[in-house]
C-alpha cells in the first residue's frame, strides 16, 4: 500500500505557515496582555499540529525542532511555567526559525542549521533551567522533563491481530492517554511479516509506551477498556526521572548546547529577529510555491447560485426561441435584462473569490512594531483597523512590501525616544494607527502616527546637498514631502540597519503606482505624518478611456491621462532630430502620433484637428495624439501574451460589447519610447 | 471529445497491430491547390473568418487578435505564411483554433485557411518522407506527405511551424525595430 504523500506537501505547508501566524499573533498576545489559556491552547495546538505534520511527511529536522517547542509550550499550558517576556521572545524565534526551516524544506533547500541549533540550545536551556525537580535529567539526551507530581506509567500493549476489525483503533487509545499528559510512543515492530504474506487489514504491531502523568492506574486502564480483551496489556509505575531509552523519542537532539549567552548574542538574535520579520515578506515567492487561494464557503455557494439562476434564465431564453413570433418580444426583452442582471452578479462573484481581506498583509504589522520598538526602545502602540476591507489576492501580495517599508519608516523616524516625546508633551507611547477602507472603486490604506511628522528643513538641506532641488528654488510643503520619493533620498542622520539606506521610499512608490495607485503625504510638524495609499481594488477590471485612430480603436487607462486637449499648431516644435514637442501649460512635452507608432491609417494628421490626450506614467508626461475620444468604461484587462508575446507600448487587450478586441495602451512603456526619441 | 475517442480507439488498436500499421488522424484543409493536413488532436475548434483586431508592428501574416471566448487568441493567415497569392475571405473562409506546444507553454492560435475538407486516417506506413530541397526551401514543419487517392496532403507540424519559426521570428522583429 503506498500512498505518494507528496500530493499533501502543499496542504501541509499552508496549513503550517498558517499555524506559524496564529502561533505568532498568539505569542504577541501573550505579550501584551499576559496569561491566557485559551491563547496558549491556541499556540500548542498549532505546534502540535506543525510537530504531527512533519513527522508523518519525515521533516525530521522540523518535527524535532518542533518537539522541543511544544514541551515548552506544554508546560505552560498546564501552568507548570511562567509565561515571561523571555520565554515569549525565545519563542518567537523559535517561529522565525520554522518558518525559515519550512521554507526551506518547501523549496527543497538546505536549511540553516546554524541558526536552528542555537535557538534550539536555547530553548533546552530554558526548558533544563525551569525544571524544577528535573535535577536527573542529563543535558541533550532527552527534551523532556518532569514536573512535580507525575509519575512515569510503563505500558506495554500488544494487540492481536484482529484489532483493527473489531474497528479499535490503537490510536485513539494513544491521544486518550496524551490528554492525561506527555506520553512517550515506540512501536514494535518485530512481529510485521515480509511484505508478500502481510494483511493490510491487520494490526502486527506492539507498542510500548511511556506516560508521564499524574492520573491514577484506573484512568490509564480505563483508556484500554475496549481493547483489553483483545491485546496483551501490561501497566507498570517507574520511578520518575529514571531515564528511559527509546529509540524514536525525541533523541539525538543537537549538541549545540548553549554555553553563556552574552549580551551582544542577544542583542543579535533580535536584529535578525527583525530582519527574518521583514525577509519573510519578501522572499515568500520562492521555488516550488504554487499559488493557491482559500475561498469562504459562502462564497462558493453564492457562485453555484448565481450559475443555477443563469442556467435557467438560459432555458428561458431557449424556449421564446423556438417558434418565436412577435407577441413574444416583450418577454424577450424580459428575459434579456435578467440575463444581463445574472451576468453581472455573476461577474461580481467571481471577482469576490479573488478577494482577500486586507488583514492578510496586516498581520505582519505587529510582529514588525513589537520587535522595532524594543530594538528601538521606543514605546509604540499599534491601533488596526478595517482589517475585513477586501482586496484583490495580487493587489494584496505586492502590497506587502511598501506596507512594511511605511510602517517600518514610521516607526523609525515618526515617532520620537519617550524622553523626547516626555519633554514635548506627549504621552511617551506613541500612536501608529493602520487602517483600511473602501472609498469609491479603491482601497485606501492609511498608515498615520502622532510622531514629530515630516522635518521639512532636514529634508530641503539634504535634497539641496545632493543637488535634488537649486539653491535658490522655493518649494512648497506638499514639494517639500515629495522629495522624500526620490531615489537615492534619506535623512536619516545615522543609516541605522532599520531604516535610512535610501532604497525605501522611492521603491514604495514605484510598486503603488505598478499596481495603479498612489501614495500622499499628509504632515504637521510635532504632531505627526500620515501616508495615505490608495489601490485599486482589483488588477482584472480597470477604468478606460476609448479613443480612436482611424477606424481601429484603443483604450487609455483613465488614472494615466491627466487632460485631453486641442493643440494649435504653431504649438508644436520639431526638434532636430525630427521628434515633435508641443506646449503644455508652460512646459514641452513630447508629443506621440498613435497613427505613427502602430501603423495605422488615421483620419487626420493635422494636430488642430485631432485631440491631444496628455498621459502621464513613471512621473513623465507627454502629448498622446489622436483622431477621438469615445467613451469611458470599465475594461477586464485581458493577456495579450498568453497566446501571443508582449506587444511595445501595448500592455494588455480587452473585449469591447461587440466581441471585438480592442487593445490597452501601455502608457508608461510609450512615454519611455517618446523620451528616448526627444533625448536621443 | 470525438477526437480523443478515436484517439483512445487508435491507441488500442496499436498495441495489437505493428508499429508500421498505426493511424494517426489529420484534419486537412485547403490553400489554393494544396491540401495540408494537422493532427486532429491539436485542432481546439473549427470556426468562420470574423473580423480582428490588428496589432501594431506585427508581420504582415500576423492578421491581428480575436475574442475566443474570452481568451485572446492571435490569427495567422497561412497564404501570406506560405507565400500565396491573397484571395478575398469569403463565407468557406475559415479559422482552425489548434493548441500550440513550446518550451514557454501552451499557446492558442489561428490560422486562416481557404476551406477544411476532412478528417484523413494515415497508417504509419504511409507516410512518405519529405524530398530534401536543400537549403533553399525549409521544409522543417513538413512532417511526411500523405497520399489521398489522387492527390498528395503535406503534413504540419504545427509546433515547428507556429512557435518556434513564428514567435522567434517575430521576435525578431520587434528587436530589430528597437
Amino acid at each position: 500500500m503506498s500512498i505518494n504523500l507528496e500530493q499533501f506537501h502543499q496542504t501541509f505547508f499552508e496549513e503550517s505557515f498558517e499555524g506559524l501566524d496564529s502561533m505568532e499573533s498568539g505569542l504577541l498576545n501573550l505579550q501584551a496582555g499576559g496569561m491566557d489559556a485559551d491563547t496558549i491552547n491556541t499556540i500548542f495546538r498549532a505546534a502540535h499540529s506543525i510537530k504531527g505534520g512533519s513527522g508523518t511527511f519525515g521533516f525530521s529536522e522540523v518535527a524535532k525542532f518542533t518537539h522541543v517547542l511544544e514541551t515548552l509550550l506544554n508546560e505552560m499550558r498546564d501552568g507548570r511555567r511562567a509565561v515571561t517576556p523571555d520565554a515569549v521572545n525565545l519563542l518567537l524565534q523559535s517561529v522565525d526559525v520554522l518558518r525559515e526551516m519550512l521554507t526551506a524544506v518547501r523549496g527543497k533547500d538546505a536549511i540553516n542549521h546554524a541558526r536552528a541549533n542555537q535557538v534550539h540550545g536555547q530553548l533546552e536551556q530554558m526548558l533544563q533551567a525551569g525544571a524544577g525537580t528535573a535535577g536527573a535529567v542529563p543535558p541533550a539526551t532527552s527534551a523532556h522533563t518532569h514536573a512535580p507530581g507525575t509519575q512515569d506509567w510503563k505500558i506495554s500493549f500488544r494487540p492481536q491481530s484482529h484489532l483493527l476489525k473489531t474497528g479499535n483503533d490503537p490510536l485513539r487509545i494513544f491521544r486518550e492517554l496524551g490528554e492525561h499528559g506527555s506520553l512517550r510512543i515506540d512501536a514494535d515492530l518485530s512481529q510485521l511479516p515480509a511484505f508478500d504474506r502481510l494483511d493490510p487489514e491487520s494490526c502486527y504491531l506492539g507498542w510500548n509506551l511511556v506516560l508521564e502523568s499524574m492520573a491514577a492506574e484506573s484512568t490509564i486502564n480505563e483508556a484500554f477498556d475496549w481493547v483489553r480483551e483483545e491485546s496483551a496489556l501490561n501497566i507498570t509505575s517507574m520511578q520518575p526521572g529514571t531515564p528511559v531509552s527509546m529509540a524514536s523519542v525525541a533523541n539525538a537532539s543537537p549538541a549545540a548546547v548553549m554555553t553563556a549567552k552574552t549580551e551582544g548574542e542577544a542583542a543579535a538574535s533580535t536584529a535578525s529577529a527583525v530582519n527574518a520579520a521583514e525577509s519573510r515578506a519578501t522572499t515568500r515567492a520562492s521555488a516550488g510555491e504554487t499559488a493557491s487561494i482559500r475561498v469562504d464557503i459562502s462564497k462558493v455557494d453564492e457562485l453555484i447560485n448565481m450559475v443555477g439562476e443563469l442556467v435557467i434564465t438560459q432555458n428561458i431564453l431557449g424556449q421564446i426561441g423556438q417558434n418565436f413570433d412577435m407577441s413574444k418580444l416583450h418577454k424577450l426583452t424580459q428575459a434579456l435584462s435578467e440575463l444581463d442582471r445574472n451576468t453581472r452578479e455573476l461577474q461580481e462573484s467571481v471577482m469576490r473569490i479573488r478577494m482577500l481581506p486586507i488583514s492578510f498583509a496586516f498581520n505582519r504589522v505587529p510582529r514588525l512594531v513589537h520587535d522595532l520598538s524594543s530594538k528601538l526602545g521606543k514605546k509604540v502602540e499599534l491601533k488596526m483597523s478595517g482589517e475585513s476591507t477586501e482586496l484583490d489576492k495580487t493587489v494584496m501580495e505586492r502590497i506587502v512590501d511598501p506596507l512594511v517599508h511605511l510602517v517600518r519608516n514610521t516607526c523609525d523616524h515618526g515617532i520620537e525616544m519617550p524622553d523626547v516625546r516626555r519633554a514635548a508633551g506627549k504621552p511617551e507611547t506613541g500612536t501608529l494607527t493602520l487602517s483600511a477602507c473602501h472609498k469609491g472603486g479603491n482601497v485606501v490604506i492609511e498608515i498615520a502616527d502622532d510622531g514629530a511628522g515630516l522635518n521639512q528643513e532636514k529634508i530641503l538641506k539634504k535634497a539641496r546637498e545632493r543637488g535634488l532641488v537649486k539653491p535658490d528654488q522655493q518649494l512648497s510643503a506638499d514639494e517639500i514631502h515629495d522629495l522624500i520619493f526620490l531615489p537615492g533620498f534619506s535623512t536619516a542622520e545615522q543609516v541605522s540597519d532599520v531604516s535610512g539606506r535610501g532604497v525605501g521610499m522611492d521603491v514604495v512608490r514605484k510598486n503603488i503606482q505598478g499596481l495603479g495607485g498612489n501614495v500622499e503625504i499628509f504632515s504637521e510638524p510635532g504632531k505627526g505624518a500620515r501616508f495615505t495609499v490608495r489601490l485599486p481594488l482589483t488588477l482584472a477590471i480597470m477604468d478606460g478611456q476609448s479613443v480612436a485612430v482611424g477606424k481601429e480603436f484603443y483604450i487609455v487607462p483613465l488614472v494615466s491621462i491627466i487632460v485631453s486637449t486641442i493643440v494649435k499648431n504653431e504649438h508644436v516644435s520639431t526638434m532636430a532630430n525630427g521628434g515633435e514637442v508641443f506646449k503644455f501649460r508652460d512646459e514641452y512635452l513630447p508629443l506621440m502620433r498613435l497613427y505613427d507608432l502602430y501603423g495605422a491609417t488615421p483620419r487626420t494628421t493635422d494636430i488642430s484637428q485631432g485631440l491631444m490626450v496628455v498621459v502621464e506614467g513613471d512621473g513623465r508626461r507627454a502629448g498622446l495624439f489622436v483622431d477621438e475620444l469615445l467613451g469611458q468604461q470599465q475594461v477586464v484587462i485581458k493577456s495579450l501574451e498568453a497566446n501571443y508575446k508582449r506587444v511595445e507600448g501595448i500592455s494588455g487587450a480587452t473585449i469591447l460589447g461587440d466581441g471585438s478586441v480592442a487593445l490597452i495602451l501601455d502608457i508608461p512603456g510609450l512615454i519611455r519610447i517618446a523620451h528616448q526619441k526627444k533625448v536621443a | 471529445m470525438d477526437a480523443t475517442a478515436t484517439a483512445a480507439t487508435a491507441k488500442k488498436d496499436a498495441g495489437m497491430v505493428n508499429p508500421g500499421d498505426q493511424i494517426s488522424q489529420f484534419l486537412t484543409f485547403t490553400l489554393g491547390q494544396e491540401e495540408y493536413g494537422v493532427d486532429i488532436l491539436r485542432v481546439q475548434e473549427i470556426r468562420g473568418w470574423h473580423q480582428v483586431t490588428r496589432v501594431p508592428n506585427a508581420p504582415a501574416h500576423m492578421l491581428g487578435v480575436l475574442n475566443l471566448r474570452g481568451t485572446i487568441v492571435p490569427i495567422i493567415d497561412m497564404r501570406m505564411r506560405f507565400r500565396l497569392a491573397k484571395v478575398e475571405y469569403n463565407p468557406v473562409t475559415v479559422i482552425i483554433v489548434l493548441s500550440v506546444h513550446s518550451a514557454s507553454g501552451d499557446h492558442v492560435f489561428g490560422i486562416v485557411v481557404d476551406s477544411v475538407s476532412d478528417v484523413l486516417d494515415v497508417k504509419a506506413s504511409d507516410r512518405k518522407a519529405t524530398p530534401d530541397f536543400g537549403a533553399a526551401v525549409n521544409t522543417d514543419f513538413i512532417n511526411g506527405l500523405a497520399t489521398v487517392g489522387e492527390h498528395m496532403v503535406m503534413l504540419l507540424d504545427i509546433d515547428k511551424l507556429l512557435s518556434s519559426d513564428e514567435l522567434s521570428a517575430l521576435a525578431n522583429v520587434s528587436t530589430a525595430a528597437e
